[in-house]
């Protein structure tokens, strides 16, 4: 089984059932729209809000899709399989990753004009956003998959991976926030996307590194 | 470090040291308290808030020192599968915790007179906040598991992540906002903090180390002892 097959195999497995995929999307959506009835529809107000809210949504739609990712492989098994064929288990770890941003991270960014219509974002900011959703959401797929596979038999896992997940995930908001908001005031963006870019070339690195040592050892 | 792997030599270390730290840790602790409570002058700004210092400063540190313990036991854990190391870990994670909450707790505790506010979302407070995160979800992932082994790996893997990511954290937390006060004991150009006062906080430091030191030792020792006695409990059954 090489890269590409578990990339594929992931991905036709997401499309045979499409309404997990389509849940998360909704879920960022509605989430999204929950904020002008609590804040008020004040349209100075929602334009200051809207990065902050579209990216903290992002990431808990994220963790939302995050237990999925390792679950059911290793339910039936299929886990012990992957780690003895001859593909680095690593590898594989990075496959089932990038499936899982194909899967629950672009269709956020692909609905995340439609925030920005809901909050009356100008278009011009709207590129820097989705550049730095880009990079941040692969950061955040990543980062989610060390928190699924160390949770991974435990007691209360779903409670258990947010708890994980979220202070290691807080720098990925404060630049991708930050990114988003200079895009918008019209500010340079070089610097902030730039550390996002580096946070996700380390945990490139890191994460199928991490995920592969949890799973080695959930499996033992 | 492996002539230690053996509970029963480990046990007797710890029980021929623990007397004198613990010995120690009062002492220090007797002469630190003195000279930062009753000894030291007020600050000439902060008035007598500036005590709270001496047991802020010190916790501070500790908690980020317990961390990378935690790091490094967690690391000669997997990579030597040693022992103890796990029961170090585990033994440690609450304690540190302990030090980031009291941290957490005295700086409040200083900011209302100081700042006229019990928090603000100030980088060093909100990587304080971040840090202590950590050390629940440590704790957490450690006693998530029915295999005590299992979680024992899971929890030295994330202290391990957990290590690399704290200075990106810390350092992201510094861009966002501060308000703190810069670092006035470890600079390039020496301590800017008038050696009346730093002579005192160095003593508290050093009865915190000794502290944490009593306390490892002692938790290790029932963390083993308790093992023990699961494991004669399960024999004992066996056997009937």
């Amino acid at each position: 089984m090489s890269l590409s097959q578990v990339i594929t195999r992931d991905l036709r497995l997401a499309l045979r059932q499409k309404s997990d995929a389509a849940t998360v999307v909704l879920f960022f959506v509605l989430t999204a729209a929950l904020f002008p009835f609590a804040i008020g529809p004040e349209a100075e107000i929602l334009i200051r809000i809207a990065p902050g809210v579209i990216w903290v949504t992002a990431l808990l739609s994220v963790l939302l899709s995050l237990d999925r990712l390792f679950m059911a492989d290793y339910e039936d098994g299929t886990l012990e399989l992957m780690i003895l064929k001859p593909l680095p288990l690593e590898l594989t770890v990075f496959g089932k990753v990038v499936a899982h941003w194909l899967i629950s991270g672009l269709p956020l960014i692909v609905a995340c004009p439609l925030i920005g219509l809901l909050y009356g974002l100008p278009l011009e900011g709207l590129g820097v956003l989705l550049l730095a959703l880009v990079l941040g959401t692969a950061s955040l797929s990543l980062i989610g998959a060390i928190g699924a596979a160390l949770t991974l038999g435990a007691r209360r896992g779903g409670v258990l991976l947010p708890l994980l997940v979220l202070p290691i995930n807080i720098p990925i908001l404060i630049f991708g926030v930050a990114a988003s908001d200079s895009g918008l005031s019209g500010d340079p963006v070089k610097g902030p996307l730039m550390i996002l870019g580096a946070v996700l070339l380390g945990m490139l690195f890191l994460a199928p590194l991490a995920a592969a040592a949890a799973l080695r050892q959930a499996m033992e | 470090m492996h002539r230690f792997a053996n509970p029963g030599r480990f046990l007797r270390l710890a029980d021929a040291i623990l007397p004198w730290v613990c010995g120690a840790t009062v002492l220090s602790f007797a002469v630190g308290l003195y000279w930062a409570l009753f000894a030291s002058p007020a600050d000439y700004q902060q008035g007598e808030t500036v005590r709270i210092m001496y047991l802020h400063v010190p916790s501070a540190w500790m908690s980020l020192f317990v961390y990378i313990v935690i790091a490094l036991a967690g690391a000669s854990s997997l990579i030597w599968r040693h022992p103890l190391a796990d029961v170090a870990a585990k033994s440690a994670a609450p304690i540190g915790a302990s030090f980031a909450f009291l941290t957490l707790v005295t700086g409040s505790l200083w900011g209302k007179p100081m700042w006229g506010t019990w928090w603000v979302w100030d980088a060093r407070l909100t990587s304080m906040l971040v840090l202590f995160f950590l050390y629940l979800g440590h704790m957490a992932l450690m006693h998530a598991f029915e295999d005590q082994t299992r979680g024992y790996r899971a929890a030295a893997i994330l202290a391990l992540v957990g290590v690399i990511n704290i200075p990106i954290i810390k350092f992201s937390v510094d861009w966002w906002s501060t308000l703190h006060q810069p670092a006035s004991v470890i600079r390039l150009d020496g301590p800017t903090i008038d050696p009346s006062m730093l002579w005192p906080l160095l003593v508290m430091v050093l009865a915190f180390k000794l502290f944490f030191v009593t306390l490892l030792l002692v938790r290790m020792k029932s963390e083993l002892l308790a093992a023990r006695i699961r494991a004669l409990s399960l024999a004992a059954v066996r056997t009937a």
